[in-house]
C-alpha cells in the first residue's frame, strides 16, 4: 500500500506546487482556471475507474471469478468519490466561467448519470444478501452502464454543449501551456496511485468480510444439521 | 507574490479554495473510512465475531 500511497502524496504535492504557485494566471479566466488541476484529473479518473470496474465485472461474469467481483466492488466507492469531486469542482468553475453552477448540458448530465451508476451499483450489491447473486446482478448493471462512459467522453463533440471541448487529446498536441499540462498530468498520476492504494486496502477488507460470512454460513448449516 | 494574494486567487478564492478544500476533505474521509473498514474486518476475523 505504501508503494502507492507515498508516490500519490509526492505527485500531488508536486502537482499542487506547479498548479497553484508556478503556473501563471490565465489571461482570460484569471486564477479561477486553477480548478482545472483537480477537475480534469478527477473527471478522467471517474471515467477510467468505471471502465476498470466494468472490466472486472466482465471477467467475473465470464469466468465466475470471485476475486474480480471483489475488485469491482472495491473500486466503486473511489470512482463515486472522483465523480462527486468532478461535479463539485465543475460547479465551482462553471460559476465564474459561465455565470452558472449547473446547466443540463450533455457533458454534465452524463457525468451526473455516472454518479447514479456508481451509487446504483453499490446499492444493488447492498440490497442482495447472497454474495454470488449480488456479484452477477451488479456486474450486469455495471456493464450496461458502461455505454455512458463514451457518451460522457464524446458529448462535447456530439452535442453543442456549454462545456468546452477537449483541451488535451491523445491524437493532437495539447492546447495549453507546458507548465499547466505538467501540473495536470502530475495530479492525474497522483489520482491513479491514490485510487490503487485505497482500492487495495478496501479489497482486503472485502475479502475478510466475505470469508467470515462464508465461514459463518457453513457453521450455521453445520449446526442446523 | 505574498500570501494574501495567494489566498485571494485574484478574487476567485471562494471558487478555487472551495474546490480544493472539499476535494481534500473527501480524500481524507475516504482514506480514514477505508482504514477503519479494514481494521474492523481484521478484528472480526481475529475474534471470530459474527
Amino acid at each position: 500500500m505504501r508503494w502507492f500511497a507515498v508516490p500519490a502524496a509526492l505527485l500531488a504535492i508536486a502537482g499542487l506546487w506547479l498548479g497553484l504557485v508556478v503556473a501563471p494566471t490565465d489571461a482570460q479566466q484569471g486564477d479561477a482556471y486553477r480548478i482545472i488541476f483537480i477537475h480534469v484529473p478527477a473527471a478522467w479518473m471517474s471515467m477510467f475507474i468505471y471502465l476498470v470496474m466494468a472490466g472486472w465485472c466482465a471477467v467475473s461474469l465470464t469466468f465466475n471469478v470471485r476475486l474480480s467481483s471483489m475488485m469491482a466492488q472495491a473500486l466503486a466507492p473511489t470512482g463515486a468519490m472522483f465523480t462527486v469531486v468532478t461535479l463539485w469542482t465543475g460547479a465551482l468553475w462553471g460559476r465564474p466561467a459561465w455565470g452558472t453552477y449547473w446547466v443540463w448540458d450533455a457533458r454534465m448530465t452524463s457525468e451526473l448519470i455516472l454518479l447514479f451508476l456508481y451509487l446504483g451499483y453499490m446499492a444493488l450489491r447492498h440490497a442482495i444478501d447472497e454474495p454470488r447473486r449480488a456479484d452477477r446482478a451488479s456486474a450486469i448493471l455495471a456493464l450496461v452502464g458502461a455505454v455512458n462512459v463514451p457518451i460522457i467522453y464524446f458529448s462535447v463533440r456530439w452535442w453543442n454543449t456549454l462545456h468546452q471541448g477537449a483541451t488535451v487529446t491523445l491524437t493532437g498536441p495539447p492546447k495549453m501551456a507546458a507548465v499547466m499540462l505538467a501540473a495536470m498530468l502530475l495530479m492525474t498520476f497522483a489520482g491513479w496511485f491514490y485510487a490503487i492504494a485505497v482500492t487495495l486496502i478496501r479489497v482486503r477488507a472485502i475479502i475478510l468480510e466475505r470469508e467470515r460470512r462464508a465461514a459463518w454460513t457453513t457453521e450455521l448449516a453445520g449446526a442446523a444439521r | 507574490m505574498n500570501l494574501a494574494d495567494f489566498f485571494a486567487m485574484g478574487g476567485y478564492g471562494f471558487y478555487v479554495w472551495g474546490a480544493y478544500v472539499v476535494t481534500a476533505a473527501l480524500i481524507a474521509i475516504e482514506t480514514v473510512a477505508v482504514r477503519w473498514r479494514l481494521r474492523a474486518a481484521r478484528e472480526a476475523a481475529r475474534t471470530g465475531e459474527k
